[in-house]
């Protein structure tokens, strides 16, 4: 392990923008084209922070197994894969909320109600917790589909604005928990750096505030 | 599941080829010789124990024990660790021997069956345990006798964190005084979890200044060891005796590993919280080398014992050798130092004579007749040296 060099998993896709701005608040020079760049690793001239650009979901994975020190995730995924990661500072960044939706005159009274989810540990914890079976059905994408094809009662998954419920003719049922970007650390790294670790965590919970403040 | 391929095993075990094994006893052998030379002696206990009894102490979760009926049909599992076997001698067979007692042993341990690389469900742990002995110099051997194994093995930037559930238990309880909160605040520091902890601390009915004295405690992971210090005393003026003990185990515990040059290895950290149940004290983690995960792992385990009917505190700790194997930066893999003496019928009694001469003097000898050899180029290629004894030549190449 480089002692003195820290690589940063960074989420593609959705939440990527508002790290890279949170990044910025917090001091890191990010060139400018790190937003367009195709490249998967990218290295900082000025600073010793190699950057890797990874599918959001495989973020808690690197970092579990010291491929990344440090990594940006959502609650959701971090929920989803219970992987063994210092969970550090809350970013305050892609806030949204997990939910259970379905069609709006839709209300199932079958005896196994069909759930389809990207998520479904959540999902399954959340039913298990209420004491309800249910089916679930797992899902990649455009989970919004299942119920208006009858692939599913309802599903679970995250919700931002509610624009694509609401475009799809689906109602929220339920809230299940809030989520936003959280900073993760590995534990071996966490102790093999802890210097170089604690000053970002620090800077990282100072740039927050500033958005905490901004977003309430 | 359908039917395996021939060649498949059961999911999460494995094979051990040559060169692994070779790495694999090379550093069993460096443990061996250490551990004996601190006093301790080896011990080995059976593979399959009763689920009642070690299964239900060992503190591994039901789910992650390997549990089948034995041909009387009792409940049995796969030893998944070696501390509650050793317990239950300690209590038992080693009643009579005076405290404290110094044990060790390389074991293969069982916790099954999970899909994903890195988590095999049989590996091998070498590990000492200290009986009998319940002051913080106890910890203190246990902790220089880990670190001295791991220095020993090769692991590069060997380090140490250690903290103390006891501390954790009795001052969270001091702070909230309810055990079902005291066990949510403890899980969220295992699960490692910090923005639920301060979520947490946020829907307690607790004043401000527990609250933040709370999330203080939490945040004091990125404290150094002066300032950790620091922090204890102020938390343990302010409580009550049990604190206020064991945080004066913990500055000796500093000031004993201080003499003994280890405190630049050792990171302090009071949010320090390991798996194992068991642990009512210091608990520590080996880190090091090039790998994503802990290397070696103990704690103080006072009230194990008792529950084989002999009360008594004890310490330990365990190295994973599959771990601590993938954490060294192996060395250009050496080449064999083997030499083959290949041999006929007419010349077999000098040969075996060589061969044997050869081995006295600590050579590794291959005795290889002729006839029996595959291709002789492809086989002659992975010595250092070929000897022939064959009617002809009868000469060294």
């Amino acid at each position: 392990m480089n002692e003195s060099l820290i690589t940063i998993a960074m989420p593609k896709g959705r939440i990527f923008g508002d790290a890279c701005r949170l990044l910025r608040n917090a001091g890191f020079r990010l060139p400018e084209t790190f937003e367009t760049t195709r490249k998967l690793i990218f290295d900082l001239e000025s600073e010793p922070f190699r950057f890797i650009l990874a599918k959001p979901v495989d973020v808690p994975t690197y970092v579990e197994y010291g491929a990344a020190d440090i990594g940006i995730a959502g609650k959701d995924v971090l929920l989803e894969s219970g992987r063994d990661v210092y969970e550090m500072v809350d970013l305050g960044i892609s806030k949204c909320h997990m939910a259970v939706a379905g069609l709006a005159k839709h209300q199932s009274r079958r005896p196994f109600l069909k759930i389809a989810t990207k998520y479904p540990n959540i999902a399954s914890d959340f039913y298990r917790k209420r004491g309800e079976q249910v089916d679930l059905i797992a899902l990649n994408g455009s989970i919004e589909l299942a119920p208006i094809v009858g692939l599913a009662d309802a599903i679970v998954d995250i919700v931002s604005t509610g624009q694509t419920l609401k475009e799809n003719g689906l109602v929220e049922y339920d809230r299940l928990l809030d989520v936003s970007s959280r900073l993760v650390v590995n534990p071996v790294s966490y102790r093999l750096k802890k210097g170089l670790i604690d000053r970002i965590v620090e800077k990282m919970i100072k740039a927050t505030e500033g958005t905490k403040v901004g977003m309430d | 599941m359908s039917q395996p391929y021939m060649f498949e095993k059961p999911l999460g075990l494995r094979d051990t080829l040559p060169q692994a094994q070779k790495e694999i006893s090379r550093l069993e052998m460096i443990f061996q010789r250490e551990l004996q030379r601190w006093g301790y002696d080896f011990i080995k206990t059976p593979a399959l124990e009763y689920a009642e009894t070690i299964g239900r102490a060992s503190a591994i979760a039901d789910n992650r024990l390997f549990k089948f009926l034995d041909a009387e049909g009792h409940p049995v599992v796969l030893r998944p660790d070696m501390t509650t076997p050793i317990a239950r001698i300690a209590a038992s067979s080693l009643r009579e021997e005076p405290l404290p007692l110094r044990l060790a042993y390389t074991a293969d341990l069982y916790r099954s069956q999970r899909k994903e690389g890195g988590h095999p469900s049989e590996f091998e742990q070498t590990g000492a345990e200290l009986i009998g002995d319940a002051t913080p110099y106890a910890d203190v051997e246990v902790i220089s006798l880990m670190m001295s194994l791991l220095e020993k093995s090769g692991l590069a930037s060997v380090r140490l964190a250690v903290g103390h559930v006891g501390f954790v238990n009795a001052f969270f309880y001091d702070m909230v005084k309810d055990k079902a909160i005291v066990n949510h605040l403890r899980n969220l520091l295992y699960s490692k979890n910090d923005v639920g902890f301060h979520d947490y601390v946020a829907t307690l009915h607790v004043t401000g200044e527990v609250a933040a004295l709370l999330n203080s405690f939490v945040d004091s992971r990125r404290m150094n060891n002066k300032e950790t210090l620091q922090f204890l005393e102020r938390l343990a003026d302010t409580s009550s005796t049990p604190v206020h003990s064991y945080y004066q185990n913990i500055t000796e515990l500093i000031h004993l590993l201080k003499l003994d040059n280890l405190d630049a290895q050792i990171d302090l950290d009071i949010t320090l919280v390991p798996h194992l149940s068991y642990y009512t004290g210091f608990v520590f983690q080996g880190f090091g080398g090039n790998l994503g995960f802990p290397v070696a792992s103990g704690g103080r385990y006072d009230d194990l014992l008792a529950k084989f009917n002999r009360p008594c505190p004890a310490t330990g700790f365990g190295i994973r050798l599959d771990r601590l194997m993938s954490a060294i930066a192996m060395p250009e893999a050496e080449r064999e130092k083997k030499c083959a003496v290949i041999y006929d019928r007419e010349n077999a009694g000098n040969a075996m004579r060589y061969a044997a001469e050869e081995r006295e003097k600590g050579r590794s000898v291959v005795l290889q007749h002729a006839e029996g050899i595959d291709i002789q180029e492809t086989f002659e290629q992975q010595f250092e040296s070929v000897t022939y004894f064959l009617e002809r030549t009868e000469t060294e190449e």
